[in-house]
């Protein structure tokens, strides 16, 4: 096992390195990388200055040693437009990101488990076919779409929602579902492929030998063994929802770490970006990571395999 | 319940003609006729948008702003599904941007289909340290949410259509290559493929006549469902500012622009462009889901 | 005939419908057999013959694809085709109860032993958490598991094979049945354990006087555990009676055949493929006998007709041609005809 989490460690590691290399090298390899760090409008002897004070004239290597170095003193740069350290900033919009992205997991959880036993209860049959008509639709919607349609319905015609911004729990109802909705159709898919795989299993054909009534069957052999997965694949959801709800933020005006990047587009805020990317795929690597360990503590054979 | 459900009596057999026509209905009874027509339609209309669009779809006029749509008063048969902001037509708005969503659709999955091919099929057969190489990368990549990664690309490239084609190419591949290279693995066992090395061809010309036939199915079908998540992908970019420039006339674009009537119920700027969307990416869908049942078991699972 | 059997099946039918009624496995086809109370029947047959999903018919446990298409089974004087779902619970586990091949997988890895043994007892007798504790307690001392006290509140995996397959056996006779039907109990345990579990089923038999269907591959195991004897082939059964004179005097070719086959007594997990030949697909059945294919004897008439069921003695079953046709009548079949 100690050799199973320190391999999977520095596959995680490596991830990282890849990770910042490959931003990194996009940055050079696109352009000339200080007129994204200058701001907007800036002179011919700014970016000059620029040039020099990054050390985009020296090689390439040294580049990147200089990109890292900084990386590991925790400085992401300083935002342009609040003129704040982009860290700060980060941290200052995480709690708001997650908040949602918890409502959000919750509602799609509520959602998607239940239809999801339904579906592999009633397998082929018309239950079935309607959670698959569901989860397809939650797949070919796009979120920000979802969200325009809601704010149309529940805050322009019905009064009954704030269309934007932040501070009271009704202002969490419409980003939460927008964002949870196609969470909802994968947790729903999810959720009936493992019950389907568990009904098949030898246990539940005990279960039902042993004459138990067909919903203790279901709700105590299968849910539960059913359920690992799920929660699994909802715990890297989480994560994965703090870093895809720029749009729902955007439409919503929810000041999360998405609203943050899509300010960094408009403001062309490059360092906004840059950090908001790292961040987000350095807390998916490590989430990766923290998964695989609980599994290896979780499931015995792992732990023998490896 | 009175009978139980796992007693029945047996049907009497239907005669031969029939079942033979039954056999054919489950082969292909479930073709996915609806999704098929609407993409073909949709394929049609931006090809022909030229001809279709009643109006010039980049150039308004500002007298005739935020014109509902016809049924709604104020509405007129000129503007059959109202008009925008600055004047434009919706209608010939969205028969352009089926143009954009099909050309950057389609051209985004071929990129990332051929570079995702060529690297699971190099990766599979290669095996060793190229294979090492090109599945860390893979991972990595596979592990950042793809929307995001997308967004910092085209940050930093600057908008336009073809942009966009490149930064879904490059951000989509990794699914390719992932699958493929699975595919590759349990095909180099195969006999066929034995033999070819024992008759002494080469591992290129292994790779393209024996492996690449093998894997277009699996390509194909992934293709079919990566379609629907790249014009997803390509909408949310044009949404968010950093896809297709304005005045083109995209989706994401008119949804963005349609924002800024929501407050004041001009709801034809949003609903029109995201049905559009969402009837395009649900197609492709369902004739992806319908593909990957009958062209490749192996998938079933994905 | 010396009184009603506990079980008897009569000319029972489960099919595999797939595809819409198009494809239809006939897993088990008419098959009439009957066991009596504190009796025991071993099942034998190659892999694939319908051994298990009689079983699961009998229990009426079946994969959503199987329907029992017709017959009857009388247990105690009721017939279970005609039961109710809910009827049937109250049945299963308590009246007859069933033990699976696998006891690695028939544990549910997230309940503790005693939770899963005292389950059955909890639902079939409605007793209280503590009393059906203790009963799993005595179940645990009564199939041989060393330190009960300790062992119930334990995890599935944290037992060894022997003990998992004990386990499984203490779980079926929990709410004392009257019949228990064992699918290859021992298939996945090695000699010694196999040899104890089979003396251990032996023992509860006598205790309990309760009735055993003893589905194997082993032959020596039905030497050793059975009385009687029924013989599956595609899905059908083609000779039954006591064990005994099957042995010694086995009539259907097929039968011959097997116990020509047969190792030393014994030898672990004998497969019975020593005969030439596949056995046919069970969705596309010859007309006539299914075994004609690979039988020496065949001769025309097993080709185009099925040969009928025959009751040579009362507790003797025979389905061939060979005990209707006089041998002047048994044109052979041409050379290269049957596979053997
Ligand atoms: N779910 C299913 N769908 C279709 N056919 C099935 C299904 N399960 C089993 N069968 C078929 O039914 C037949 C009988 O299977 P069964 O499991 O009862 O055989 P068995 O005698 O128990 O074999 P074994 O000795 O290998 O356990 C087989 O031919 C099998 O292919
Ligand atoms: S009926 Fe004919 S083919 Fe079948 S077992 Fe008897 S002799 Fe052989
Ligand atoms: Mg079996």
């Amino acid at each position: 096992m100690g050799r199973y989490i320190t391999r999977r460690a520095g596959y995680c590691l490596l991830s990282l390195f890849l990770l910042s290399l490959t931003i990194f090298f996009f940055v050079r390899v696109t352009g000339d990388p200080a007129a994204l760090l200058v701001e907007p409008g800036a002179s011919a002897e700014d970016i000059a200055a620029i040039h020099h004070q990054f050390g985009l004239d020296r090689p390439l290597w040294v580049q990147y040693g200089l990109f890292m170095w900084t990386l590991f003193h925790g400085d992401l740069g300083q935002s342009f437009y609040y003129q704040t350290p982009v860290f700060d900033l980060y941290m200052s919009r995480l709690p708001n990101s997650l908040m949602l992205a918890a409502v959000a997991m919750i509602f799609s959880l509520i959602v998607g488990i239940p239809s999801g036993i339904l579906a592999s209860v009633r397998v082929g049959r018309f239950w079935d076919s309607a959670g698959k008509m569901f989860a397809l639709l939650g797949l070919s919607l796009p979120s920000f779409w979802v969200g325009l349609v809601l704010i149309l319905v529940f805050s322009v015609y019905l009064k009954w929602l704030p269309s934007s911004g932040a501070g009271t729990p009704l202002h969490l109802l419409m980003p939460a579902f927008a964002l949870g909705w196609y969470f909802a159709a994968a947790h729903m898919r999810l959720t009936r492929s493992s019950m389907l795989d568990v009904l098949g299993s030898e246990y539940i054909k005990l279960a039902r030998l042993k004459g138990l009534p067909e919903a203790l069957v279901i709700a105590k052999h299968a849910f539960k063994n059913a359920l690992i997965p799920v929660i699994t694949l909802a715990g890297i959801n989480l994560v994965i929802m703090v870093n895809v709800a720029v749009v729902v933020e955007t439409v919503f005006a929810w000041p999360g770490i998405g609203r943050l990047l899509y300010e960094g587009i408009t403001f062309r805020d490059f360092p906004v970006v840059q950090g908001v990317v790292l961040l987000g795929g350095a807390m998916i690597v490590l989430v990766n990571l923290l998964v695989d360990i609980l599994y290896a503590t979780i499931d015995p054979r792992i732990r023998l395999e490896r | 319940m009175s009978t139980p459900s796992d007693v029945v009596v047996l049907p009497s057999p239907s005669p031969t003609p029939r079942r033979a026509v039954r056999r054919l209905a489950i082969r292909f009874g479930d073709f996915p006729v609806i999704p098929t027509a609407i993409l073909l339609a949709v394929a049609l209309v931006a090809i022909f948008a030229n001809q279709l669009a009643p109006h010039n779809p980049e150039i308004g006029s500002l007298t005739a702003r935020f014109k509902p749509p016809f049924w709604q008063t104020g509405g007129s048969m000129k503007y059959i599904l109202g008009t925008d902001q600055l004047g434009r037509d919706v209608l010939s708005r969205l028969i352009f941007g089926a143009r954009v969503s099909m050309v950057v659709g389609i051209m985004a999955v071929l990129v990332a289909g051929v570079v995702g091919t060529v690297l699971g099929i190099l990766s599979g057969y290669l095996g060793g340290w190229v294979d090492q190489v090109i599945m860390r990368v893979t991972d990595t990549w596979l592990a950042l949410p793809a929307l995001t990664f997308a967004i910092f690309l085209a940050a930093i490239v600057g908008p336009s259509m073809w942009n966009i084609v490149i930064i879904l190419g490059v951000t989509y591949w990794t699914r390719y290559a992932r699958v493929i290279r699975g595919e590759v693995l349990s095909l180099r066992e195969r006999e066929f493929v034995r033999l070819a090395v024992v008759a002494g061809c080469s591992k290129w010309s292994i790779m393209a006549r024996h492996i690449l036939p093998n894997v277009v199915n699996s390509a194909i079908v992934l293709g079919s469902l990566m379609l629907g998540v790249v014009i997803i992908t390509e909408a949310t970019l044009s949404f968010l500012g950093v896809g297709v420039p304005p005045p083109q006339p995209a989706w994401g674009l008119m949804l963005s622009d349609g924002k800024q009537g929501l407050m004041v119920g001009y709801w034809w700027l949003t609903v029109f462009p995201g049905l559009c969307i969402m009837l395009m990416v649900l197609s492709a869908n369902l004739i992806g889901d319908w593909l990957r049942v009958k062209l490749d078991p192996q998938l079933r699972q994905l | 005939m010396a009184g009603e059997p506990l079980l008897r099946l009569d000319k029972l039918s489960t099919h595999y419908i797939a595809g819409g009624g198009l494809r239809v496995v006939r897993a088990v086809d008419e098959v009439s057999l009957s066991v009596n109370a504190g009796e025991t029947l071993g099942i034998v047959g190659e892999s694939g013959s319908g051994k298990s999903t009689l079983a699961l018919t009998i229990m009426r446990v079946l994969p959503m694809a199987a329907k029992i298409v017709g017959g009857h089974m009388w247990f105690e004087g009721e017939d279970l085709v005609q039961k109710t779902d809910a009827e049937m619970r109250e049945i299963r586990g308590k009246r007859i109860a069933m033990v699976l091949q696998d006891p690695m997988a028939s544990l549910n890895p997230l309940f503790s032993i005693g939770n899963q043994i005292a389950e059955p007892i909890r639902v079939h007798e409605r007793v209280s958490r503590a009393s059906a504790w203790e009963r799993a307690r005595g179940l645990l001392k009564a199939v041989r598991i060393p330190s009960p006290e300790t062992r119930v509140k334990q995890f599935p995996h944290e037992m060894s094979g022997g003990m998992r397959q004990r386990i499984v056996g203490a779980i079926g006779m929990s709410c004392e049945p009257r019949l228990l039907i064992a699918d290859e109990p021992t298939t996945s345990l090695d000699l010694t354990i196999q040899a104890q579990y089979l003396n251990l089923l032996r023992d509860l038999q006598r205790e309990h006087g309760l009735a055993l269907i003893f589905i194997t591959h082993n032959l020596g195991i039905v030497a050793k555990m059975c009385d009687q004897l029924a013989v599956m082939y595609a899905g059908r059964l083609v000779e039954a009676g006591p064990v005994s004179r099957i042995f010694n005097a086995p009539e259907h070719p097929y039968t011959q055949a097997l116990l020509n086959s047969i190792p030393r007594m014994g030898e672990r997990d004998q497969r019975l493929t020593a005969i030439a030949g596949q056995p046919p697909d069970l969705s596309a059945l010859p007309p006539g006998c299914a075994f004609a294919q690979r039988c020496p004897q065949a001769f025309h008439r097993c080709r185009s007709e099925a040969p009928p069921v025959l009751h040579p003695r009362p507790d003797h079953t025979l389905r061939c041609w060979l005990s209707v046709d006089a041998p002047a009548e048994r044109p052979r079949v041409l050379a290269g005809a049957a596979a053997v």
